[in-house]
């Protein structure tokens, strides 16, 4: 398919099965320049704002800490840190609501600000980066904390490590911003046009990729021009090509631009680095610049105010922490007739009732809905089957048999449809005309899957350990009567020599509970040899010792008698010993405790 | 989190159930003025008749089954099949047997099997087959076109035929005539040459003389629908393909024993089953490959039916018979989903 | 009609043959669908069914068609998958109260360290000795509460597991509308 406009340099495009036509809505924010936005009272910084592992915090409640400083450093591989935003002094580290379609909350640094924006120092800029190891150059983009600013969060470093066996060939920058309503991308290319091909040079580098395809859809004529100027004045204009691609829902997702680019799909449950490509967001590129030139770490990103639902729709520089409530209010507030406020775009984005969430690096919009922009769908009709999902779907697949399946609760067939290879882009949700909330039902199989495969692993495990157990108790009373076996055996043979042994030999029971008793004192007796005291309960602090006292008192109180022998699995057959409660415990529990002892 | 968690996504909808079939309904009106203006009355007669038992019927039902009758009845369905069920029909039908039609079509074929989306057979077709082997005279007894009658029903005549049974002037065989397919059936069987039987003022241009317009009116409703992208091109294109490959095949190597395929097309239900309902999305395959496979079956059959069947119309029984395979269809030709191997890239 | 009826016959005669032949010539030792049923239980041995463990309701189920909604722990998706797997009709969800996740939990100032819970635990989940604090190994307790009646002193209770970010599930979808239009979302202050 030819690129639409002559003016451009034509160039072979590919196209994706499906797609829709939204209206775009980027004329009610991508008018005027990026606003500033003012340090915020406090800064609600998650703990995890990536895919992967939740990081761990480096402060402490009442630390002071300045702009761009580490506060929690990141814990395994596919990890990334999260830095303070501002100046100012830590005064909780508790669970705060997170953007999240749950509402829950999570772990958070939360900053009260001083409002002195003091820097931290930061790490040298590595302006000689092409004499650098790119491990080096990763090193340094992971701790400036990057992470893909798409949406997906991925952490950039672990991505642009695709290993020796993936040659990589081309970068494919992802300008497409393909979502209704979101301008942020946009604005991005027109302001820092010049920080964006920085950060191509940087990441052709660091992979050693011949090519960069940059794909800008057509509807942002302002931004495509302001690259191709940067680009025309940028020393790798040779490797660098501005594509523009028509505009088409969801064409801005990594798999359906990267087909509709270089003409190859990603191999399904692969990533893009098997066929030879990398692909990165135009904010994580223009990141990737601050980190390794800069030394900045990613601690703002430009954030769309947007939806007929705010007064004064915009673009904003936000300090990643920032609560919501502040960029709304920036905005002139909520208009009365606000339907949804939403995190992210209307195709993915999810419903937010709380204002006080913080923005991450990963949310780019914040979407005030009214009525007539969202209406309320209504009951959802049967299915008629017309197709129309199967039609729209971007990776191919059949809605409507995933529909069926995940309504009958039958994961096994939806997953034989590949819900896994599902984007949840909701194209076909927008398309249904019986209005079924399909991409819910594909949500919901997904993480109910991925929870009945967590189950069944707790269950094998479970499993394990009960087989464990009744081998346990199946050898402790093999060698029990192995013992008793071997000690009638000797006192056979020896008829008179100890009154003790005649003793044990009448009463099995005591002949174990007497012989655990010489083995602890032998075991006393040794340890006292070498000077060691066992500290099990001689010399105890005060505290410990009222505790075993009150113990010993709860314990008579209960019934009990005193237990003869110490630890061990040993001493837990000798528990039958134990006289079944007689005051304290109730009827019925006497005799299931006497008949669990059975 | 207050309230009910709903996923994105958070856009209007673009497209409704009741939309969808009140665009079905306009494209059907450009055929229905034409039957009516070649047949008469009967057609109008009989679709608001069919129309009121099939609303009615559908919310007693909905009421037996302890289901909210209006935003059921509202989604416009039961409508849209009372309308394709009158159009089937012969406009002189006594209205007892419409009832019974429209009943056997919303209640059993459609409400029995759960409602809307759920049934597996078209209940237009699937009452108007019930009617036809059950009352095969009354169902076979249709009235010429005005051009060639030697007396047209009136408004009033049409009336006293439904409702009370009455030939006008007492006499049926003086009104009634046999439908261009039943004609040529009759013809054939006699071992006449289609040479000689096109003779007959009976036969307009292609089809039957003013049942041929029939069909071209249908066809302007269709190519509506299809502008309006309520439907696509794959089965109305497949049928007819389907159709004409194969009457084109046999007349080519008899042309006198068998009709020009473009009788096949404009006679009898070929353009309206290729449009309305072929196309009936709830039993029909949802994959392109296996509309087209579909499609083309369907329009294989009716030739098949037609020439060497029992009844001389074959639209319903080819339609009845592919929904029967319409999921197996559906489960061969899945579509190469993004990333997984096959066909290109 | 003789022929008829010796023909009917003989072929009732070659049918039973073969029948009785493959019976003996492929039959199958042990019970592989006990196994099955085993499988998909959850093992957490709690006796909530009735049954003293996973595997004796396995083997009910296989042999004695005992109801497939007994497994409290499996809740309705245990219950699909026994129904898929039997080819039996799933019953009535109805029976199942689906219980949130819960693991025990012993309040050390009342444990009297009498080892009556470690040797209920079917998994061996409770750590201790006698007359020492037991403790509950969170990550090992499948929340059978078979620990609960031992106890003389009552100092176990069940703690459901919190869902976290992590662990949220979306919901099956509501068959009613969304959110009323009137209400606008509250802005609530940290």
């Amino acid at each position: 398919m030819q690129a639409t406009q002559p003016r451009f340099k034509s160039r072979q495009l590919w196209q994706f099965h499906g797609g829709i036509h939204v209206p775009d809505q980027k004329a009610v924010s991508n008018a005027g320049k990026v606003q500033p936005t003012p340090c915020p009272k406090i800064l609600i910084l998650p703990l995890q704002q990536h895919i992967g592992a939740p990081a761990n915090p480096v402060v402490k409640v009442g630390d002071r800490v300045l702009k761009g400083q580490v506060i929690a450093e990141p814990r395994g591989y596919v990890c990334a840190p999260v830095h303070a935003s501002s100046s100012g002094t830590v005064i909780a580290i508790e669970d705060r609501p997170v953007p999240h379609p749950s509402g829950l909350s999570a772990p958070c640094v939360v900053i009260e600000t001083d409002g002195q924006e003091a820097w931290v120092d930061l790490p040298e800029p590595l302006t000689d980066y092409e004499s650098l190891d790119p491990a080096v150059l990763r090193e340094r983009i992971r701790a400036c904390g990057v992470v893909g600013m798409g949406g997906a969060s991925f952490p950039t470093s672990v991505k642009l490590n695709p290993g020796k066996d993936h040659q990589i060939h081309t970068l494919v920058v992802n300008g497409a911003e393909c979502e209704p309503y979101i301008t942020c991308d946009d604005l991005l290319m027109r302001e820092r046009s010049g920080d964006v091909l920085q950060g191509i040079r940087i990441l052709l580098h660091l992979l050693g990729a011949r090519q960069c395809l940059i794909g800008i859809e057509d509807n942002k004529p302002e931004a495509i021009e302001s690259m191709r100027l940067a680009r025309a004045e940028s020393d790798i204009r040779d490797r660098v090509e501005i594509v523009v691609i028509p505009t088409l829902y969801p064409s801005g997702g990594e798999k359906q631009l990267i087909k509709v680019l270089t003409g190859r799909e990603v191999p399904s449950h692969g990533i893009p680095a098997q066929i030879g490509v990398v692909c990165q967001n135009v904010g994580t590129t223009a990141a990737v610049a601050d980190a390794v030139l800069r030394g900045r770490p990613l601690i703002e990103r430009y954030v769309t105010v947007t939806g007929r639902g705010v007064a004064k729709p915009c673009n904003l520089n936000v300090r990643v922490g920032t609560p919501a409530a502040d960029l709304i209010a920036q905005c002139g507030g909520l208009r009365r007739n606000l339907r949804k406020l939403v995190c992210g775009g209307p195709m993915m984005g999810f419903e937010i009732d709380n204002q006080a969430i913080p923005i991450t690096k990963a949310a780019n919009c914040l979407l005030a809905l009214t009525p007539a922009e969202s209406p309320d769908p209504g009951p959802a009709l049967p299915c008629i089957r017309c197709g129309r999902c199967a039609d729209a779907c971007p990776a191919s697949l059949l809605p409507q048999q995933l529909y069926w399946y995940a309504r009958a609760k039958d994961l096994d067939r939806v997953q034989d449809y590949n819900l896994f290879d599902c984007i949840e882009c909701g194209c076909c949700a927008h398309v249904c005309p019986s209005h079924i909330p399909l991409v819910q039902y594909y949500r919901y199989a997904k993480t109910e899957s991925w929870a009945r495969e967590q189950e069944k692993k707790k269950a094998d495990h479970a499993k394990a350990r009960h087989a464990a157990k009744l081998e346990r108790q199946e050898r402790q009373e093999r060698e029990r009567q192995a013992k008793l076996r071997s000690r009638k055996e000797a006192a056979k043979e020896k008829p008179a020599t100890q009154g003790q042994a005649a003793h044990v030999v009448d009463d099995p029971k005591k002949a174990a509970i007497e012989a655990a008793r010489q083995r602890a004192a032998a075991k006393k007796a040794a340890l006292a040899e070498e000077g060691v005291i066992p500290k099990n309960t001689e010399d105890l602090a005060a505290a410990q010792q009222q505790q075993v006292a009150a113990a010993q008192a709860r314990r008579r109180a209960a019934g009990l008698r005193e237990p003869e022998a110490k630890a061990g699995p040993e001493a837990r057959d000798t528990d039958q010993t134990h006289q079944p409660p007689q005051t304290k415990a109730t009827g019925p529990k006497a005799e299931t405790a006497s008949e669990e002892q059975a | 989190m207050t309230g009910v968690v709903v996923s994105s996504p958070h856009s209007a909808r673009v497209n409704r159930v009741d939309g969808v079939m009140l665009q079905v309904i306009l494209a059907l009106i450009p055929g229905i003025l034409a039957m009516t203006w070649l047949f008469g009355w009967g057609l109008l007669i009989n679709m608001a008749l069919a129309v009121t038992f099939a609303v009615a019927a559908e919310a007693l039902v909905l009421r037996l089954r302890g289901r909210p009758a209006l935003p059921v009845l509202s989604d416009l369905s039961a409508v849209v099949t009372a309308m394709l069920l009158a159009i089937a029909i012969p406009p002189i039908l006594p209205w007892w047997l419409t009832l019974i039609g429209v009943l056997f079509a919303i209640v059993v074929v459609k409400q029995l099997y759960g409602g809307l989306g759920y049934n597996p057979f078209n209940p237009a077709m699937a009452a108007y087959v019930f009617l036809l082997i059950s009352w095969p005279v009354a169902m076979t007894t249709w009235l010429p076109p005005h051009m060639l009658a030697d007396q047209a029903l009136s408004f009033m005549d049409s009336l006293r035929a439904i409702f009370l049974g009455v030939a006008p002037g007492g006499n049926w065989d003086a009104v009634t005539a046999a439908t261009p397919l039943g004609e040529m059936r009759n013809q054939l069987g006699q071992n006449r040459m289609i040479e000689e039987i096109r003779q007959s003022p009976l036969w307009g241009d292609f089809g039957g003389r003013g049942w041929e317009w029939v069909g071209n009116w249908f066809l302007l409703g269709g190519l509506y629908l299809l502008w309006k992208r309520i439907i696509t091109w794959h089965i109305p294109v497949a049928f007819i393909a389907g159709l004409l490959v194969i009457a084109g095949m046999f007349w080519a190597l008899d042309p006198q024993t068998h009709p020009f395929p473009a009788f096949h097309l404009f006679s009898g239900g070929a353009i309206l089953g290729a449009f309305f309902i072929a196309t009936d999305p709830v039993t029909a395959c949802t994959t392109k490959k296996g509309q087209l496979i579909f499609g083309a079956a369907i329009g294989a059959l009716v030739f098949v039916i037609r020439t060497w069947g029992g009844y001389p119309d074959a639209v319903a029984f080819a339609v009845l018979l592919m929904n029967i395979a319409a999921p197996t269809i559906d489960y061969y030709t899945q579509p190469r989903v993004y990333g997984h191997p096959g066909a290109g890239k | 009609m003789l022929i008829a009826i010796l023909a009917i016959a003989a072929l009732a005669v070659v049918m039973g043959v073969l029948l009785g032949y493959s019976a003996l010539r492929f039959r199958v030792e042990g019970d592989p669908v006990a196994d099955q049923i085993e499988a998909v239980l959850p093992q957490t041995q709690c006796a909530q069914c009735g049954y003293p463990g996973c595997r004796p309701y396995a083997e009910a189920v296989a042999k004695d068609d005992e109801a497939i909604n007994k497994c409290v722990p499996g809740g309705e998706a245990v219950m699909l998958a026994l129904a898929d797997l039997l080819g039996r009709d799933p019953g009535e969800a109805g029976g199942i109260v689906e219980k949130p996740k819960c693991v025990a939990v012993i309040d050390d100032n009342e444990c009297i360290g009498c080892t009556l819970c470690l040797q209920a635990c079917p998994v061996d989940a409770i750590m201790g000795a006698a007359k020492q604090l037991h403790g509950i190994i969170a990550s090992e307790c499948t929340g059978c509460e078979l620990c609960l009646k031992p106890c003389p002193v009552e100092c176990i209770h069940m703690r459901p597991i919190e869902t976290t970010v992590r662990t949220w599930k979306w919901p099956f979808p509501a068959s009613q509308p969304a959110r009323p239009t009137e209400t606008l979302p509250q802005a609530k202050a940290a």
